[in-house]
């Protein structure tokens, strides 16, 4: 599967990666090779196979439900630019 | 009685569907132990999950699943014993990962049923489409500052099932019951707290319109995050006179994102609409698929509690309601179980009328839910044993309940501290009507002329000569007695 250059560009914009217009055909071009050699897998013949999404024989661990963790605002606001008032402050975001 | 709308070119129907967004009650949320409870401290009820920090993984609650399955076995739908959970990918600021761990192509629960119960008594039912798991996001707080937003993640990662209904639902009434509808059950099965005020329940609202008579489906619009039931019929009514309006102007309806905004009652389109949303899902590679087994699914489906459907209908046949006073006493279980209290042992029609008339309209005036009602299930219990053993009277009987409303006390002392015990005792009463006529011979005359309507007025004599504890009954059958002679 070719990827073209609208494509790209969509791609990014939905990544919120800012690529500049002239790297756009160039970048087609590497994705595309790497769709190109992950569709080798189609090669394969799975007829009669169930889709799956991995080969683990093991079942979703569970986890009980008690609070054991989240006391640690200072932590998780670390990296945070800004923080106000115990809060992460981001440029405004208005619908 | 259909709702429609009378255009210029005819009439049109509206056919709505609801997604119910509903945090499911646990202490943990749903794949980190961080607590949910509503209204802490911003980002204290964070964990390094929750915050999407690299390297850290989601490990799934089980109580959540349970209540997941709980509610749809509750909604009499399909509980899928395999089930996947999806990235749904998308970015906003309260969104850490840049996804929701959603469910998508395989969810928890498939198909099942609401009743609706509509105001004349009978009822209506309304396809489940789907039910499935999802993580909640943080919440933005808009208007703290004229800059900036600011971003709160103790909601981030709280367990959602997101319900959403089959198009089935004509009118803004018809999604008002349903709401309801399906708040009752799942306050029933302790699975969602349902307040829409503290946003544990949320709602997004399709609606499209046809010609009377179209059977396919035209374009819908979506109106997002609705917060009261109040709210939802209002956007309901607006939207639907908004796309009519647009069709019979030449016009078409765009499939689109809108907002509702309450201060104007209208919706309005959301301004980010060059770009549908591409959400790319894929199976989580975090998350193995969740695998139920059958006997897991009847354990849950054995300690079901009693749902408001069963229990109307109980209500019904055990104690002889109408459907309208059984669907107003179910429709919370608290109320259902304060009646039943009330009810056992007891004239079951006189302890509805007490429960709907008399405590409902004290506790609408107090502004207070039944969990706060000054008197209890076993005073009003104990009133109804008054009344029934002619000790007062039913009007006494509202005076009594007036005290205990104020006060909170047993109606036995009050009855006793005032004084109100009725007067049975036939020779007291005998004397009071004595006295009456005796003193009132214009009236008797008048009595013993042929004007038989003037008896009440001597009842009302005597009732007041005995500060209303005479038994009526009693007056009646004196006064009949004394007067022909």
């Amino acid at each position: 599967m070719a990827l073209d250059k609208a494509t790209v560009k969509a791609i990014a914009f939905l990544a919120r990666i800012k690529v500049p217009e002239e790297d756009l055909e160039h970048l087609a071009g590497e994705m595309s090779n790497i769709l190109g050699w992950v569709e080798q897998l189609g090669e394969v013949d799975t007829s009669g196979v169930e889709p799956m999404t991995g080969g683990a024989e093991t079942t979703l661990p569970q986890r009980e439900d008690s609070v054991t963790d989240g006391d640690a605002r200072d932590q998780v606001l670390a990296n945070a630019p800004e923080p106000e008032d115990g809060f992460y402050a981001v440029p405004k975001v208005l619908e | 009685m259909p709702y429609l709308i009378h255009g210029e070119t005819g009439d049109w129907e509206v056919v709505i569907g609801l997604e119910v967004h509903a945090q499911i009650v646990s202490e943990a949320k749903l794949f980190s132990g961080a607590a949910t409870e509503f209204g802490a401290e911003p980002n204290t009820q964070v964990s390094l999950v929750d915050a999407a920090m690299p390297g850290m993984l989601p490990v799934i609650n089980g109580y959540c699943v349970e209540q997941a399955v709980r509610t749809g076995l509750g909604l009499k739908a399909h509980v899928n014993r395999h089930s996947v959970f999806e990235r749904k990918n998308y970015f906003y600021a309260d969104l850490p990962q840049g996804y929701q761990i959603s469910q998508y192509q395989q969810p928890l629960v498939g198909e099942g049923t609401v009743v609706l119960d509509l105001p004349d008594g009978s009822s209506r039912e309304v396809g489940i489409e789907r039910l499935h798991m999802e993580q909640d996001a943080g919440k933005s707080l808009h208007d703290r500052d004229p800059g900036r937003t600011f971003i709160d993640l103790n909601r981030s990662g709280i367990a959602l099932m997101e319900i959403v209904s089959k198009p089935d639902l004509r009118s803004p009434e018809e999604a008002g019951l349903y709401l309801r509808k399906l708040r009752s059950i799942m306050r029933y099965l302790g699975t969602c707290d349902g307040n829409m005020e503290q946003g544990s329940m949320r709602c997004d609202v399709n609606v499209s319109v046809r010609k009377v008579g179209e059977t396919d489906l035209r374009t819908r619009t979506e109106t997002k995050n609705v917060n009261s039931v109040r709210f939802v019929m209002q956007a309901i009514a607006h939207e639907a006179e908004r796309q009519v309006a647009v069709y019979e102007s030449g016009g078409t309806v765009e499939q689109e994102t809108r907002l509702f905004d309450p201060d104007r009652g209208e919706t309005r389109a959301m301004r980010a609409k060059e770009f549908a949303h591409d959400y790319r899902y894929f199976p989580d590679p975090d998350l193995l698929p969740l695998d139920l087994a059958e006997d897991y699914i009847a354990r849950i489906r054995a300690a079901l509690p009693e749902l408001p459907d069963e229990k109307k209908q109980r209500f019904m046949t055990e104690f002889g309601l109408s459907a309208y006073d059984a669907g107003v006493l179910v429709a919370e279980r608290e109320t259902a179980d304060f009646y039943e209290a009330v009810a056992r042992g007891r004239d079951a029609k006189a302890a509805a009328n007490w429960v709907i008339s008399n405590l409902f309209g004290a506790l609408n005036r107090k502004g207070l839910g039944i969990a706060e009602s000054p008197v209890s299930a076993e005073n009003l219990g104990r009133l109804l044993d008054l009344i029934a053993a002619d000790t007062i009277s039913g009007r006494i009987a509202k005076e009594v309940f007036e005290v205990m409303v104020e006060t909170g006390g047993e109606p036995g002392s009050i009855v006793e501290e005032k004084g109100l015990r009725q007067i049975t005792d036939s020779a007291e009463i005998e004397a009071a009507v004595g006295k009456v006529i005796a003193e009132n011979p214009d009236q008797v005359a008048r009595f013993r002329g042929g004007n038989e309507k003037i008896a009440g007025w001597f009842v009302g004599q005597v009732m007041k000569a005995t500060g209303g504890k005479a038994n009526p009954k009693l007056v009646g059958e004196l006064l009949k007695e004394k007067l022909r002679n």
